[in-house]
């Protein structure tokens, strides 16, 4: 395996709302051209650990480094040309179109009082054909449904051409259907393109599926980080997520599925 | 179902043809509006002659007109009257859009974070000081009370609003409810004390442009329209904040900066407003959201359409009832009177057209 850039270093991170503490003690790093997936049970801090990628919010204690620099030492426009967040939730109230919401991806990259260049055009397009919402591009967002909203704001994401995507539970409100459509162009964005991924994922086979790392969050502490084959365990399932479940590989394909025992 | 979404403009690649038309429309209406307005009342002037006296005024020439009074007529008494409404109007309308984008609330409005109940209590404070002989002259105190009121409010508003660090809209809203509530009582007890002559207050309250001079249209305007233009500077940010803070934020947008600047910016233009003119409502609701109805959301058009909109409509409700009306009514209930049926026809066209 070759050596790949390291992205993200993060040292003895430690998070609190007010007095409650909300992430403990976290390090891992992030490599290049890694599709990463951050699993854990609701309240585990992870939508929590994505707003400190993105700096929105800041560490109470500890370090995150982006390529060798302090993340803080970033403006917010360098940031936004480097990292894009895929939120949980998307609410808008005004009538922008589809089209205009894809277009605010590319804010960071057209000065104030300019308009936009051809290649920021080119971008929208793409990741609104990308998106399959190309049709829907002359429509107010306001008159969407929550699947199709989430794919505009996707496209929006993509359409701002950065090296790292962080979704968090993006995929939450899609159907089958758009769920694997965008992961399978996520993924080939990854694997051919050299894109770093770091995904929020309640629906582990999802993970199983697409990710090669999972980092597993268990009670604001990191409780695996493993390549994706050898982490989902009987055992990690049990401890986590307290359900009983079997892992079954399957011969023709690397990627191990869970099989939950409902009863 | 096939819905036919007529928006005449999209952000960002619009070539720059439409919402420039349109607001080069919107400002030869309003031209149209303050020559037209100029001449109406109580001594017809037609439109040539008003045209005639202003040109010969900015040149510095004596105006060779008909009557001889008609150059005072037109240059001191109508001339700041109209030039105040309209600047009042187009600042409460701006004022109106930037709260109603920074809020993330369409139904926003200027005095949305109690700045009208603030300037309203410091006019009455002025009114009763002067009412018990202490504060002369009423004309001077009364609109810098009103102003020094409207600013503690704002401070007196974030301040209650500050523990919440990201100024969310709904703690923000919330503090100019209860600030409001409790100058509302005080308003209250000022009236009960002015006993007797309680009734300027009340007229004060509901807004009125008669007797301004060209230092109202002086003091307005230099708030108004660098206010307008430091508005218009944050335009595409105030565009890209609709996504919510949190994205705007990870899209380089510095929200809650951004956020402070632009309501202490609004809240200046809605306090230099109410102090020259009184409360008069309605018209920063209803500009907005009547011209992003037409214009689409995109702050950077809306905000300088909003201005040259709110100028005309209110310049033009101040002519019906210094021209047209047999006796003058307050403009803030002409305008509430005109606009509130206005807004519900509108509102309730596009209610229809959405779910048919």
């Amino acid at each position: 395996m070759t050596l790949r850039e390291r992205l993200f270093s993060i040292q003895d991170l430690c998070f609190s709302y007010r007095s409650t503490p909300v992430l403990e003690d976290i390090s891992f790093e992030l490599h290049r051209g890694k599709f990463y997936g951050l699993i854990g049970a609701n309240g585990s801090g992870k939508s929590t650990l994505l707003e400190l990628l993105m700096a929105t919010l800041s560490p109470l204690s500890g370090s995150i480094t982006y390529k060798k620099k302090q993340l803080d030492h970033y403006s917010r426009q360098e940031l936004a040309c480097r990292l894009a967040l895929v939120p949980q939730h998307f609410s808008m109230d005004f009538e922008y179109l589809v089209r205009d919401v894809v277009l605010m991806g590319r804010h960071p990259h057209i000065p104030r009082f300019s308009s936009p260049a051809p290649h920021d055009i080119k971008a929208v397009d793409t990741a609104m054909e990308t998106m399959d919402i190309s049709h829907l591009q002359n429509r107010p967002v306001i008159a969407l449904s929550g699947g199709e909203l989430q794919r505009v704001v996707m496209a929006r994401a993509l359409a701002q051409e950065t090296e790292v995507l962080i979704l968090d539970e993006a995929t939450s409100n899609l159907d089958i259907q758009h769920t694997i459509a965008i992961m399978k162009v996520i993924r080939r964005r990854v694997s051919e393109k050299g894109l770093t991924v770091i995904a929020a994922i309640h629906d582990l086979n999802l993970a199983a599926a697409f990710c090669d790392d999972c980092l597993v969050l268990k009670e604001r502490r990191i409780y695996a980080n493993a390549p994706v084959k050898n982490i989902f365990t009987s055992q990690l399932l049990r401890d986590v997520f307290s359900v009983d479940a079997e892992i079954h590989c399957t011969t023709e394909d690397r990627h191990p599925q869970i099989q939950y025992n409902y009863l | 179902m096939s819905l036919k979404w007529t928006h005449p403009i999209q952000l960002y690649e619009m070539t720059a043809t439409k919402p420039l038309l349109s607001l080069f429309l919107l400002s030869i209406i309003l031209c149209a509006a303050i020559i037209a307005a100029t001449g109406m009342g109580f001594l017809k002037i037609s439109p040539a002659e008003v045209i005639q006296i202003l040109w010969s005024r900015l040149l510095g020439e004596q105006a060779q007109a008909i009557n001889p009074t008609f150059p005072f007529v037109v240059m001191e008494v109508r001339l700041p009257r109209i030039l105040t409404a309209a600047l009042v109007g187009g600042g409460l309308a701006v004022a109106g859009a930037v709260f109603q984008a920074i809020l993330l609330n369409p139904l926003a409005d200027p005095y949305t974070l109690g700045i009208s109940s603030g300037a309203a209590f410091g006019a009455s404070l002025a009114i009763i000081l002067s009412i018990f002989g202490i504060m002369i002259p009423a004309w001077l105190s009364i609109p810098i009370f009103a102003f020094i009121g409207a600013m503690a409010t704002l401070v007196g508003v974030f301040s209650l609003a500050s523990s919440d660090n990201r100024l969310s809209s709904n703690t923000l809203i919330l503090s100019g409810v209860i600030i409001a509530a409790i100058l509302s009582a005080g308003i209250g007890f000022i009236k009960y004390l002015a006993d007797e002559q309680v009734s300027i207050i009340i007229f004060w309250l509901m807004g009125s442009f008669v007797g301004r001079t060209w230092v109202d249209v002086l003091s307005t305007a230099l708030v108004v329209i660098p206010g307008l233009f430091f508005t218009l500077y944050f335009a595409r940010d105030l565009n890209i904040m609709a996504l919510g803070e949190r994205t705007a934020n990870t899209l380089g947008v510095d929200s809650s900066r951004v956020k402070k600047t632009l309501l202490v910016a609004a809240s200046l233009i809605t306090a230099i407003c109410v102090s020259v003119s009184g409360i008069i409502g309605f018209v920063g609701l209803i500009i907005p959201h009547l011209l992003r109805m037409i214009l689409g959301p995109d702050n950077r058009i809306l905000l300088p359409a909003c201005f040259l909109g709110g100028a005309t409509l209110l310049l033009g409700a101040d002519t019906i009832t210094r021209a047209w009306l047999p006796s003058e009514i307050p403009i803030g209930v002409l305008t509430s009177l005109i606009g509130g049926p206005f807004f519900c026809y509108i509102f309730r066209k596009k209610q229809l057209a959405l779910t048919s």
